[in-house]
């Protein structure tokens, strides 16, 4: 096979593009799709500061090295959740992957700062671990965004998280859910942007972009997530993927395309409805937050600033 | 020479499997969707259309993640 783009030997074949690419140009045509949805979605403003959620996976770590790559001033913030065996390893390759950038990193660790573990957590507010999880990380992105004056989070989410979060919503028909689900979440009384700037690109394609530029990064499937319904989501998509190249694409970019009206109203009349918590000051619609129950269950403190500190 | 060695992850395990034999033809007979993995032969990247020689050593990449998304 050759690549699509200079005839060079392919090392990556997209069967959604029908292309196969060698590896400059494969790690061009991520960056080009990354430009194209900040674009798109008008995702990050000049000069504004960048705060990327980082995992230690493939995803997050491609998302800043891309961001890095196009310029952009991108500090990483990576939360150690307390999962045995799993975390430690994960933290080691964003610390690694910093250290050889000379970039900022900002590391938040649940069990030393909050006094629980995803997994104590998940427990004592009886949720399955991936909510808990979940709901911890989008708090402390929020946070650690407002403590360090960032005025955008970028998180790695791609095509197939998004398609596979879609299915889910369309299931279940969960218009308020739909009516979140875009590439970008505006900011709210000083709460930073959400943006997700690998909409365009498989999970395949990070994955190869990481092999390629000799990142390294988590490969192991973290142990709390089996029989994730999620991951169920994904293999159907995945399934029908093989048989129909382009589907997940078509799904998603038709949703935002067509879809993008449905549940405004939803949506409208909840941020109407936000209120910040009494405890920690995050936006909800609940007497307390949801992330500030769930610590109290588990014994911790909810109300610990971040310290924004480079490492 | 011996045939082609295999590695799987999640969990990490290895099998050997006889070569030669195209990279797409190798996902397909250990059970893989093509859009779930990565081949990596003897550290590179290869397309589905490549062929695998007996003593190659071959890594079977899983991308799908999931969890709280």
């Amino acid at each position: 096979m050759k690549c699509r783009v200079c005839r060079g030997p392919a090392v990556i074949d997209i069967r959604r593009h029908n292309a196969g690419f060698c590896a400059d140009c494969f790690i061009g045509h991520c960056r080009a799709q990354v430009e194209r949805a900040l674009k798109e979605h008008s995702m990050i403003s000049p000069g504004e500061r960048v705060l990327v959620a980082v995992s230690g996976g493939k995803d997050s770590l491609a998302l800043w090295d891309i961001l890095l790559e196009l310029g952009y001033e991108a500090h990483g913030l990576y939360i150690g959740l307390g999962i045995d065996g799993y975390s430690e390893p994960s933290g080691q390759y964003v610390h690694e992957f910093a250290r050889l950038r000379g970039v900022r990193l900002v590391p938040v660790d649940l069990p030393s700062d909050y006094g629980y573990d995803v997994k104590t957590g998940a427990a004592a507010d009886r949720r399955a671990p991936c909510s808990a999880c979940g709901l911890s990380k989008r708090h402390i992105f929020d946070r650690a965004a407002l403590e360090g004056g960032y005025e955008v989070v970028a998180t790695g989410h791609n095509l197939d998280d998004e398609a596979a979060v879609l299915l889910g919503n369309v299931l279940r028909w969960d218009v308020a859910y739909l009516a979140r689900q875009r590439p970008v979440l505006p900011g709210r009384d000083g709460f930073p942007r959400k943006v997700k700037p690998l909409v365009r690109l498989s999970e395949r394609e990070t994955a190869a972009y990481c092999v390629l530029k000799g990142i390294d990064y988590q490969v192991d499937e973290c142990p709390m997530s089996v029989g994730n319904r999620h991951l169920g989501y994904k293999d159907a998509l995945n399934a029908i993927e093989e048989r129909s190249p382009g589907t997940k694409a078509a799904f998603y970019n038709g949703f935002l395309d067509r879809g993008a009206a449905l549940g405004t109203d939803v949506a409208m009349a909840e941020r109407e409805g936000l209120h910040p918590c009494p405890s920690c000051g995050a936006p909800t619609t609940a007497p307390v937050c949801a992330f500030c129950k769930l610590v109290e269950k588990a014994g911790g403190d909810p109300r610990r600033r971040i310290p924004v500190t480079a490492l | 020479m011996g045939g082609v060695k295999v590695l799987l992850r999640n969990p990490k395990r290895e099998v050997e499997v006889t070569g030669p034999l195209g990279a797409a033809a190798l996902v397909r007979q250990l059970g893989y969707i093509r859009e779930a993995v990565l081949v990596i032969v003897d550290g590179t990247l290869v397309t589905g259309d490549a062929t695998i020689a007996d003593g190659s050593e071959v890594e079977i990449r899983p991308v799908v993640s999931g969890g709280s998304l």
